[in-house]
């Protein structure tokens, strides 16, 4: 059981969350080649290590995340929204 | 005679309040108390079991949860529990036990000739003997294999009890309410930590109720028992008794079982049988204990043979003499405590028997003092008897060839040594690593917030234990936050003596004769396996559990693990480190995986969603069908002996002719507003919504970034920043949850909100030719065509109730869609039948809705399968290609344009009287390839059409759009029909769609 801290509501069960892939992967440009657009949708990596990935906080507040995680050893070392031009929480760290 | 060997005194029973129960059929009586185990010892009975593969008669190995042998099934009927430990069975009244794996009788097994054929059950049969031919294996291998290697059989009744799930968060977790865990609770609790202490066994105190120990100045299980009471009066400590820690997750999260009713006949009225407990601690310590290993010799199995520790349980605990000439063999210390307090409760020690050709001379000497016979430099090399033991052949350590002697007993108690109990150390991501002074593995680094302690962290000595628990129950109470200036001093405890173990992996056999020697009793491993694996190459840990299933089943080779590892190191002459060490996975003990669903079972395995007019739909008699967590009215009969063909058959024939409503509340609903929302919508669906002008709605696609359609539905414009958007009631959540990512993730610069609104408006259409002329009775608005055309959207009053009308119609008929507030739902629905009854107003359900979708050659859900693109569902022209769009790019790419896509095509049964079936194939008999036609498509979705008299479908056919007027057959082999079709546009009436805008 992972517990992820949503920057919003604090620690929470992963089974709040569900996963929403590789924050690595860029969206291409809309005018972007055939193959751009093929790479985005099916190539990804499969990183062994720290690795970006979005998590949606979908039962809770709905918050898209940027979880930055070990794919090795789940530990978790920062939860983020999505975007800075998206409003932002005053931090409260918990520690459980 | 009645427990005959029961001792006169002592124990921590209650002789005062004896118990019958049942094995095999046969009644017994034992005491509070008692386990199954200790009761059926208490009358002599040590056969239990025959073996998985070999039905070689077992009794009782241990006192504990690590046994591999006594597995029983226990209860009868529907609470029937196979594989259950009776040295963890508490002992209740009317309690009814059976053996298992033997027919007809467990004296008489007729599958002990599989002990003769042993050479072809060795390490990997599975893979060797039952090879060819390939169909042997399921027809006839499996059939017998399973019923001649098995373990017993649960109930096929649904199980009358329930679970519960529990969770809980603490300061300081600690595992194990031996001396080490209440050492750690007390000095944990007393600086105010929020403590919980779990315990497997009924009482607190662990190895203290089983030996002859002195704490505090007081004998051992006295001061557990006060210690237990003190912790429970304190408020932050949490005392859950019966309860395993079973599993050890990531991020310091752990999972716990508590038996809650086991103990009893049933469980009491409310009461769970079991509950599952998520623990969420800051800090765990671990103080899990040891687990004695048994010694490795020829007929190491035969009743009667049980580790030293647990015949000194059997003693002290439980009153019972588990024999009464014993034999002691031991590779250590330890076990000279067994033969001392068998001694004292009347037993015969024949001999004590250590490997070591020198031991302690105090150990010596208090043996002598009670003229117990010390034999040193020697072990037992074989154990003779049928069903229980009766005699054990002594054999040299030390190398020199000696004539066995043969020495008689009724019970060998033995000792290899201890393991610590690492198991959640490793669970949590740690590493063990072996030690060699006490021949075991030991924790390693920590990988999350654990520590073990005491005899789990490969120090047995009780006064360690105290020590050790003591200091880590501080320490992790300082590292979760808390002060520990006022704790409690060490306690005292009496010394009892060093360890010193010398290793003995497998004993020499007598005369080199090829014994069974047994390392993994539950699984029938032998010493011999080991070695065949590891000459077969199958040499590393991990390959050996798996080719001899070493370590697996029900006891995961608690005590034979580290034997296993040994022996296998010995064969590869390397030492034990070299050969690593499994990694233990949860669970630690069986769970039974009713507790893992807690309460959702049955009716509650999901949560039920039902719209506001559900209350009146099952008034009326409706039948309801899931979609989803919806239920939906189906269809409504109207008197005794409608089926469901008479009543959608019905309810559209009145849509079609008449007037009449249907729940539509369950499409998703999203409100979007901000001044970005039309370009939101624009970027989300194929279509054009930047010029969609306030008071109208557009049917909409969406797709996916690989090209495929999401989802479709219609998406008004209320106001100069405001658009309400419909989705299918399938895909309501993900597609909000697909907005709300490009929402947040790739276009944060876009100015929108956007909020399911979907149980905050119920939806009626009212469909019909007469839908007009009922809703101008009720509406405040002018509906007449040219004031709220095909697709207009307006706010209105409905009588008193505020809602809004679309004009927009699935079945094809003038239709509208009123939304009203849901809690106005129920009252808009009956006031609108109310108001149409002069014109005769009906209702309909899906079934009828289906039908008139299939007429109209509406895509659905069904056709929407995630493998069709817009081209395929022939609405490739509602996309601007202008314009960016998700899944725009993608939608081009070669493969899906190319021909020989499956594409929507409509389908007519041409034999009256019969209609198509769903996931019927569709195929051209002409084409053949070898025997069979392929297939070239599916029946999706199909309906008999009242409209046209005949059954219709619609399917995905390859280039199914240029074959319309084909002739083709849709088969379905399961119950091999046949059926002619004819394939044609899939829109089958109003193609013009002329009523809808009429």
């Amino acid at each position: 059981m992972l517990r992820i801290e949503c920057p919003w509501c604090g620690v929470r069960n992963e089974d709040e969350f569900s996963y929403g892939g590789d924050a690595t992967v860029e969206r291409p440009a809309d005018d972007a080649s055939q193959d751009d657009w093929y790479d985005y949708v099916y190539t990804r990596a499969n990183p062994a290590g720290r690795h970006r990935e979005y998590w949606h906080h979908i039962n809770g507040c709905r918050a898209w995340l940027t979880v930055e995680r070990d794919t090795m050893t789940h530990e978790i070392f920062s939860t983020e929204p999505t975007s800075a031009s998206l409003p932002q929480p005053q931090r409260k760290t918990g520690s459980l | 005679m009645s427990q005959q060997y029961r001792t006169g005194s002592g124990g921590q029973i209650d002789r005062k309040k004896p118990i019958r129960f049942t094995f095999d059929g046969k009644s017994y009586s034992g005491y509070a108390g008692d386990t199954l185990a200790s009761a059926l010892l208490a009358n002599g009975v040590h056969l239990l079991g025959r073996s998985f593969k070999y039905h070689r008669p077992r009794g009782i190995q241990t006192a504990g949860s690590e046994e591999p042998n006594a597995i029983v099934e226990l209860r009868e009927g529907a609470r029937k529990e196979p594989n259950t430990r009776a040295t963890c069975i508490e002992l209740f009244d009317g309690l009814v036990a059976n053996s298992q794996n033997r027919w007809p009788s467990l004296a008489f097994d007729v599958m002990a000739v599989n002990n003769l054929f042993s050479p072809l059950l060795s390490a990997g049969f599975y893979y060797k003997t039952f090879m060819w031919p390939v169909s042997f294996w399921t027809n006839v291998y499996e059939h017998v294999i399973r019923r001649a290697a098995g373990l017993g059989t649960a109930s096929t009744a649904a199980d009358p009890d329930f679970y519960e799930q529990c969770h809980e968060h603490c300061d300081v977790l600690i595992v194990g309410a031996g001396p080490t865990g209440l050492a750690a609770a007390l000095a944990a609790a007393e600086t105010g930590a929020r403590v919980v202490l779990v315990d497997e066994n009924p009482l607190a105190g662990g190895s203290l109720n089983s030996e002859n120990h002195e704490v505090a100045g007081m004998p051992g299980d006295d001061w557990a028992a006060q210690v237990a009471a003190q912790l429970q009066s304190m408020e932050n400590v949490h005392l859950l008794l019966r309860t395993t820690l079973f599993g050890y997750y990531d991020h310091n999260v752990v999972a716990a079982i508590e038996k809650v009713s086991d103990h009893l006949p049933v469980p009491p009225k409310g009461h769970p049988r079991q509950r599952m407990w998520t623990f969420y601690p800051r800090r765990v310590v671990i103080a899990a204990g040891a687990t004695e290993r048994p010694l490795v010799f020829g007929n190491n199995d035969k009743p009667g043979i049980m580790l030293a520790s647990a015949a000194r349980a059997y003693v002290n605990r439980y009153g019972v003499k588990p024999g009464r000439r014993a034999i002691v063999a031991t590779n250590n210390n330890d076990a000279y405590r067994t033969a001392l307090d068998l001694h004292r409760a009347g037993v015969t020690i024949a001999a004590v028997v250590d490997s070591r050709a020198h031991p302690e001379a105090p150990l010596a000497a208090e043996l002598a003092k009670h003229s117990i016979r010390l034999i040193t430099g020697r072990t037992i090399g074989a154990a003779e008897g049928r069903q229980h033991v009766t005699r054990a052949l002594i054999v040299s350590t030390q190398g020199e060839t000696i004539d066995p002697e043969r020495i008689d007993c009724d019970l060998i108690a033995c000792s290899g040594g201890w393991n610590p109990n690492v198991h959640l150390h490793s669970q949590s991501g740690a590493k063990p690593v072996y030690d060699d002074a006490i021949l075991s593995f030991v924790p390693g680094q920590s990988r999350q917030a654990e520590v073990s302690a005491g005899a789990a962290g490969g120090s047995f000595a009780l006064r360690e234990c105290l020590k050790q628990g003591r200091a880590a129950g501080i320490d992790a109470a300082r590292q979760a936050g808390f002060k520990a200036d006022k704790a409690s001093p060490v306690i005292k405890a009496h010394d009892d003596g060093a360890y010193a173990i010398e290793a003995l992996w497998i004993s020499p056999t007598p005369y080199n004769k090829p014994y069974k020697q047994f390392v993994d009793q539950q699984n029938d491993v032998k010493a011999s396996d080991v070695a065949l694996a590891s000459q077969e190459g199958y040499d590393s840990v991990e390959l050996l559990k798996r080719y001899t299933t070493q370590g697996m089943a029900t006891d995961q080779g608690k005590t034979s693990n580290v034997n296993a590892l040994a022996i296998l190191a010995c064969q590869r002459g390397e030492p034990v480190p070299q050969v690593g060490i499994t990694t233990f996975r949860p669970p630690y003990v069986p769970v039974a995986m009713g507790v893992f669903a807690g309460h959702t079972v049955g009716a509650e395995f999901m949560p039920v969603r039902r719209t506001a007019i559900h209350d009146w739909n099952a008034k009326q008699g409706a039948v309801f069908i899931e979609a989803g967590l919806w239920l939906r009215a189906r269809y409504y009969p109207q008197k005794p002996g409608d089926t469901m063909n008479d009543c959608y058959l019905r309810e559209a024939e009145a849509t079609r002719n008449n007037v009449a409503l249907v729940d539509v509340s369950t499409l998703g609903k999203i409100d979007l507003q901000g001044p970005d929302a039309a370009e939101f919508l624009n970027r989300l669906y194929i279509n054009n919504w930047l010029k969609l002008p306030i008071g109208k709605a557009r049917y909409g696609i969406m797709l996916r970034e690989d090209g495929m359609v999401f989802d479709d539905g219609t998406t008004s414009r209320l106001g100069e920043n405001h658009y309400f958007m419909t989705t299918t009631t399938a895909n309501a959540a993900p597609v909000l949850a697909h907005m709300e990512r490009y929402h947040q993730v790739e276009w944060p610069e876009l100015d929108v909100v956007l909020c399911s609104v979907t149980e905050q408006w119920t939806g009626i259409a009212v469909a019909g030719p007469n839908s007009r002329i009922l809703l101008e009775k009720v509406i405040d608005i002018d509906i007449s065509n040219e004031a709220f055309p095909f697709m207009a959207v307006g706010d209105c009053q409905m009588n008193n109730i505020p809602g809004r009308l679309f004009r927009i119609s699935f079945s094809g008929e003038l239709a509208y869609e009123l939304n009203v507030p849901a809690d106005y739902g129920e009252q808009a629905w009956t006031e609108l039948l109310e108001a149409g009854k002069e014109l005769g107003v009906a209702v309909y359900g899906t079934e009828a809705l289906g039908t008139m979708r299939i007429e109209k050659g509406h895509v659905a859900g069904s056709e929407l399968d995630g493998r069709t693109t817009a081209q395929d569902l022939g609405l490739e022209g509602m996309a601007n290609r202008e314009k960016h769009f998700i899944g725009k790019q993608n939608s081009l790419l070669p493969a899906l344009l190319d021909e020989g896509r499956l594409q929507v095509v409509g389908l007519k049964s041409l034999e009256p009287g019969r209609n198509l079936r769903i996931g019927a194939h569709l195929v051209d008999p002409n084409v053949q390839i070898g025997s069979v036609s392929p297939s070239q498509g599916h029946v999706t979705t199909t309906t008999y059409s009242p409209q046209l008299g005949y059954g219709i479908a619609l399917g995905l056919l390859r280039d199914g759009r240029s074959r319309y007027g084909e002739q083709i057959e849709a088969v379905f082999p399961l119950d091999d029909e046949k059926l002619r079709v004819e394939i044609c546009h899939p829109v089958f009436i109003d193609p013009e769609g002329e009523l809808v805008r009429g």
